[in-house]
């Protein structure tokens, strides 16, 4: 899954400063197709901020980003960048709590509709002929997440587990080129985090998605990441394979405080 | 008691109308968290420029009136979000609320020196008989009105739960960043919002229009859907149709029945006073989002 080539995203010297404090500074990051990249480092360290600013909800002060080979204009809008091809969940979770699941679903895939309120109108035919197309889709997705029996249930209702996979579920409703889950097994019991991983490996493996996350867990992301990126106070400390970041002492130190080097 | 159910069905009729002027309310509400002081302003001039392109500057058949009804209203949806909402976004609610206020007086400003001031008669020829159903006399001018409030209130009903752009309105209604990262554009949604509130506005102004005559008090029927807005609970679109039709029927039924006891006149009071009770027992309304804040 890791073969290299031209990066899907390439993000490079990215800065950005909050009221003084430097949340990112001068960081460059490289996704390639088909991998799953992991953001780990303390709390802190400006990994949400880059999941933002790779989704387009924070302008960087500085730096470029480069998406499938085009450079980010500096005016684009996160649902442009959504248009483009970039999904995301996020850590605290953003569910559409009036709505079903299954509705939280079909928002999902708001892009991929094109009947506009006027063909609603005037041509009832075809939205719902679209309608009906892309409810097959997202049963697809709801199979492949094994959520079909909450399908029904509001939002609002669900177990917190359960919101966060059918945020997941949102997210590929899309069909993202990248698929970016920030902390997507935050406050789960072991059997959850093992389910959401199998999920997440068999998206990549099996559908092909290429997927940034941000973990904490530290066992998940050696276990299914191809590389993984660290951060620390808005730098980036380490970049490489999973093996090589574990044996990186910047990182050791970062995550113990020993004194290593 | 044919007497009483006559009472009570006048009463729904006009609760109809209640409910559609609260509709819009509630509509921007739900997608855009302002509560619009312009409602009743728009009804106004929607049926200003009914008016105008009808009898007083064009003489248009009355389809095509209409539909240049509704492109006006378009207009003024794009206008408000891009004129006055666009630089307030992000501001804190009450900005956006007294945005609106500007927006209503601002309307009734523009009507008034396109429209003039004086009181215009409405006509759409549609027939004023009155019918008997089962004992109880109906005003065919009532019904014809409850029937297209009634068409509009499944349409919206509809629209905003089987369709993609229904889908999308409610998902900014929810959650603002959500919304944009499943690609949603925030101001067309809002424009969107607004044209469908313009919608309901001009069939409401048409409606009140045609009853009372186009005069600028109309612009006043906002604050009598207020009560139906409390009762219903302002973010509920069937609550409010129904706390409408609550209202409707109360005023009418308390006017006819009590009225007499107390010198009469409590039509106007009566809805109030309906909403502080229902304010007592369920604050978020009869059919409203509880919020429940986590400790």
């Amino acid at each position: 899954m890791n073969e290299k080539g031209e990066p899907i995203l390439l993000a490079e010297n990215i800065s950005i400063t909050f009221g003084g404090l430097k949340a990112l500074d001068n960081v460059s990051l490289k996704i390639y197709p088909g991998e799953i990249l992991a953001i780990i480092g303390p709390n802190g360290a400006g990994k949400t901020t880059m999941l933002n600013i790779l989704n387009g909800f924070y302008k960087p002060d500085e730096g470029r980003i480069t998406f499938e080979g085009k450079k980010r204009s500096r005016h684009m809008k996160p649902n442009h960048i959504a248009a483009q091809g970039i999904a995301r969940t996020f850590q605290n979770l953003a569910l559409f709590t009036g709505m079903s699941a299954l509705g939280n679903i079909m928002v999902g895939r708001t892009m991929k509709m094109h009947s506009n309120i006027f063909s609603q109108g005037i041509y009832w035919g075809f939205s719902r002929k679209e309608e009906i197309e892309h409810r097959k889709a997202v049963e697809r997705i709801i199979d492949f997440l094994q959520i079909e029996n909450i399908r029904r249930t509001p939002a609002s209702m669900l177990p917190y587990g359960l919101r966060k996979r059918v945020e997941l579920a949102r997210a590929l409703a899309a069909e993202p080129k990248l698929l970016l889950l920030d902390e997507p097994m935050a406050g789960m019991n072991l059997e959850e985090k093992e389910d959401i991983a199998r999920f997440i490996l068999d998206a990549n493996e099996e559908l092909g998605y290429t997927i940034a996350l941000i973990e904490h867990d530290m066992g998940v992301v050696m276990d299914i990441c191809d590389r993984i990126v660290v951060l620390d106070f808005g730098k980036k400390i380490a970049e490489g394979t999973p093996d090589e970041v574990k044996a990186s002492p910047e990182v050791v130190k970062a995550y113990l405080g020993t004194a290593g080097g | 008691m044919a007497f009483f159910f006559e009472v009570l069905v006048t009463g729904l009729m006009v609760g109809i109308m209640y409910s559609l002027v609260a509709l819009g309310f509630a509509l921007i509400f739900k997608a855009s968290e302002v509560f619009n002081m312009a409602q009743g302003a728009m009804s106004l001039f929607a049926a200003l420029a009914l008016y105008g392109f009808l009898k007083q500057y064009l003489h248009l058949p009355l389809w095509f009136a209409l539909l240049c009804t509704v492109a006006v209203m378009v207009v003024w949806a794009y206008a408000i979000v891009f004129i006055v909402l666009k630089p307030l976004v992000n501001r804190p609610p009450l900005m956006l609320f007294m945005a609106t206020f500007g927006v209503a007086y601002l309307m009734e400003g523009i009507g008034q020196s396109i429209y003039g001031t004086q009181a215009k008669g409405l006509n759409l020829g549609i027939p004023d008989k009155s019918y008997e159903v089962a004992g109880i006399f109906v005003s065919s001018f009532d019904l014809f009105f409850a029937v297209v409030a009634a068409l509009l209130v499944f349409g919206l009903v509809w629209f905003f739960q089987k369709t993609r752009n229904g889908r999308a309105l409610r998902a900014v209604s929810d959650d603002h960043e959500a919304a944009l990262s499943v690609g949603i554009p925030l101001l067309k949604a809002w424009v969107l919002t607004w044209i469908i509130a313009g919608v309901v506005a001009t069939v409401a102004g048409v409606a009140w229009g045609t009853r009372l005559g186009v005069q600028f008090s109309l612009a006043l029927i906002a604050y009598k859907s207020l009560p139906v807005l409390i009762i219903g609970g302002i973010d509920s679109i069937p609550g409010v149709i129904i706390a409408g039709l609550i209202v409707g029927a109360c005023e009418n039924l308390g006017e006819v029945f009590i009225g007499p006891y107390v010198g009469g006149g409590i039509q106007t009071f009566l809805p109030y006073l309906l909403a502080l009770l229902v304010l007592y027992f369920k604050p978020y309304g009869l059919f409203g989002k509880e919020i429940i804040e986590r400790v």
